[in-house]
């Protein structure tokens, strides 16, 4: 009994992970008032990254240094064209994953098919050691508690620091906060680079921890999913915690009912985080009033230094 | 870092730099492609002659050019209707997808009936079907107010896995040796071939009347300045008493409809049978279409032509250079990028600033 709930518990966490990396990314992009809807596109650009540099040097480190450096590539050019040249961002987010799609489908084409193998690290195998919750971090790749830190660090951060306030006041007003003398650009520069690097590593968990191998569109939607998150937390870190493990507890219910022999079709149980999705969506968003008092208020607006 | 170069707002956007800005964009992307296919190898120039010369080989290809332009000009047309009113339909893919299952149900239950009014009322179903898939993001949007883009986006998953089922189950060929494939469609279930020796069928007149309804819905209704005024200015749109509900329907719906309509077209048409993939993608490189073409019918119509003839050259760079398939996608990308890139011409104009020199003479 103890072993199943592990299990799913083990599940849900993994699953979850990807999420988590991608979502708290795109909220510190969208907290600086961009929307980049380019996650999917930057996710397979990091997961295919990722993979092939753990897949030659055998290091996930380094893997998931290269996936971040994709991810930031990509999220660089997405600011070029939304920040510096103005373009509608939800136009420039399909553009971002339509060229991410088929840039990791023709950069990892000698690699469809192919996975890595990877040994669990000494980290992982002493934190195994550990009484009570061992049982639970033996089993977890060090990228899923990293991630916990990362989410502390970014709260910490949005809430409690004057970077932070900073972010949050250019996301609200970024015509105020220029006027004060806050550098609007550089500032929303460096957030959707962040959101790129994070998106980066959720790719790269997703190719190189979580399927431990590539096929094109590997990610399948978790870039879009992330999107959603973001609203589902109404824009708030630790909320993005809570949506991401709900989707991961998704996927575990669904592998589990699948292992159990439920006469579902397969393709029914593929579609319940995507139809999850949706109804997460309309709760959160049924209330207008929730949304608008959370929402950054120039959140998808170009922002002009001139006007 | 100071570059000598500003971005000058212009007084009103420039109606050259409209059209200039796609044809910028075709000429950078060709030379990033020469880039790349010097980067793998290749003679730049002799793989681009076979890029740009390819899709003209033959009457057959021709035909291909027009076949495949045919779903994208139909889509974009309907996804233009909701763009200009700032309503993102993202979801012609899974729209596309349930046309085919709604148009192919009809097909493969009455086929054997050999009726005139079969291949009519495929065209009905998928209408319908694509309009039932777009409702869904609608009525989400103006009932609880989800994001449209996210829930149509959504549901193209979802649509992709419903087909998959249909194939994989009831709607295998008992004969097809086991492949994902529904038998072949009955004669009285495709449309018919208009140019012998050639795939190019009667499916192409939907997408030239789309155009045409397109252009008079959107430049000669009422209805169309209404979509134009609420996409510009919404609360504009609002004062005016213009109800915004009324056009994220009437542009999430425009879009469903001729996705629908463009999924009967490929299982009647090119394909001839069903596959679990619908389409190689005709809803997303439609939105790239609409985009090239301005939101505009006639420039629709222009973007759609050279999209197909974008896939026709991938195609042959995949056999004749041995290049990935995903290299038309990668090129789409591209395109679509730098015409994002360029449309800043559009509103501004790149001025030469050597500020910082003109500055220090002063000083002297």
């Amino acid at each position: 009994m103890t072993d199943a709930i592990v299990s799913m518990l083990v599940v849900t966490l993994v699953a979850g992970t990807p999420l988590l990396y991608a979502a708290l990314g795109e909220l510190v992009t969208e907290r600086s008032g961009v929307l980049n809807l380019g996650v999917e596109g930057t996710m397979l650009t990091g997961g295919i990254a990722g993979f092939i540099v753990t897949f030659i040097t055998g290091n996930v480190w380094l893997g998931v240094g290269a996936a971040m450096l994709a991810g930031a590539a990509m999220s660089l050019l997405f600011a070029i064209i939304t920040i510096s040249l103005k373009a509608n961002q939800v136009a420039a987010g399909l553009a971002l994953t339509i060229f991410g799609t088929g840039l990791s489908s023709f950069a990892g084409k000698e690699y469809v098919g192919r996975s890595v193998v990877l040994e669990p690290s000494s980290l992982t195998t002493a934190l195994g050691q550990v009484p009570v919750v061992g049982v639970l971090l033996g089993k977890l790749h060090p990228l899923v508690w990293l991630s916990w830190i990362l989410l502390a660090a970014v709260c910490y951060f949005v809430y409690r620091t004057r970077s932070g306030l900073i972010l949050r006041s250019i996301g609200e007003s970024p015509s105020s906060a220029y006027a004060i003398g806050f550098p609007v650009i550089s500032i929303r520069y460096l957030a959707t680079l962040f959101g790129g690097a994070m998106a980066g590593i959720g790719g790269a968990y997703v190719s190189v921890i979580y399927a431990a191998l590539w096929t094109e569109g590997l990610t399948a939607g978790r870039g879009w999913i992330a999107v959603a998150l973001v609203v589902f937390a109404t824009w708030r870190p630790e909320r993005v915690l809570l949506g991401a493990y709900l989707f991961g507890g998704v996927t575990s219910m669904q592998l589990f009912a699948q292992g159990a022999g439920f006469p579902v079709p397969p393709e029914l149980m593929s579609a319940t985080p995507y139809l999850a999705t949706i109804l997460v969506l309309v709760l959160i968003s049924r209330d207008a009033a929730l949304i608008r008092l959370n929402v950054p208020v120039s959140l998808g607006k170009p922002f002009h230094a001139d006007a | 870092m100071v570059l000598p170069f500003r971005f000058e707002p212009r007084p009103k956007p420039s109606p050259v730099m409209v059209y200039l800005s796609p044809l910028m964009a075709l000429a950078a992307t060709g030379v990033l492609a020469l880039v790349l296919f010097a980067a793998m190898g290749l003679d730049p120039v002799s793989a681009l002659v076979v890029f740009v010369t390819a899709p003209f080989a033959d009457l057959y290809s021709i035909g291909e050019i027009f076949i495949k332009a045919a779903p994208l000009i139909l889509i974009a047309v309907g996804l233009a209707v909701g763009f200009r009113a700032g309503v993102w339909n993202i979801g012609a893919e899974g729209q596309l997808t349930v046309g085919v299952i709604a148009g192919g149900a009809l097909a493969l239950t009455y086929g054997s009936t050999g009726s005139g009014l079969l291949l009519p009322a495929m065209v009905v179903a998928g209408a319908i079907g694509g309009f039932l898939w777009a409702a869904i993001p609608a009525f989400l949007r103006t009932r609880f107010n989800a994001n449209e883009i996210l829930v149509s986006l959504m549901l193209n998953y979802v649509a992709a896995l419903w087909l998959s089922y249909l194939i994989f189950g009831p709607w295998r060929d008992p004969a097809g040796f086991n492949f994902p494939q529904s038998e072949p469609l009955a004669p009285a279930a495709l449309f018919p071939i208009i140019v012998e020796g050639t795939r190019l069928n009667a499916s192409v007149f939907i997408a030239l009347a789309a155009v045409i309804l397109g252009w008079l819905v959107m430049a000669r209704s009422f209805v169309g300045f209404q979509l134009d005024v609420t996409g510009m200015a919404g609360s504009a749109a609002r004062f005016a008493g213009f109800s915004t509900r009324r056009m994220v329907w009437i542009g999430m719906l425009a879009g469903g409809v001729a996705a629908g309509i463009a999924g009967v077209g490929e299982i009647a048409g090119p394909l001839g049978q069903i596959f679990p993939t619908a389409s190689p993608g005709y809803g997303y490189t439609a939105i790239i279409v609409a985009f090239l073409g301005r939101l505009n019918p006639i420039g629709i119509l222009f973007a759609g032509l050279l999209m197909s003839l974008l896939y026709m050259s991938g195609d042959a760079a995949q056999m004749l250079l041995g290049m990935p398939s995903s290299t038309t996608a990668l090129f789409q990308g591209t395109l679509f990028f730098l015409l994002l890139a360029c449309d800043v011409l559009i509103n501004y104009r790149i001025r030469y600033v050597p500020g910082v020199r003109v500055r220090q003479e002063a000083a002297t």
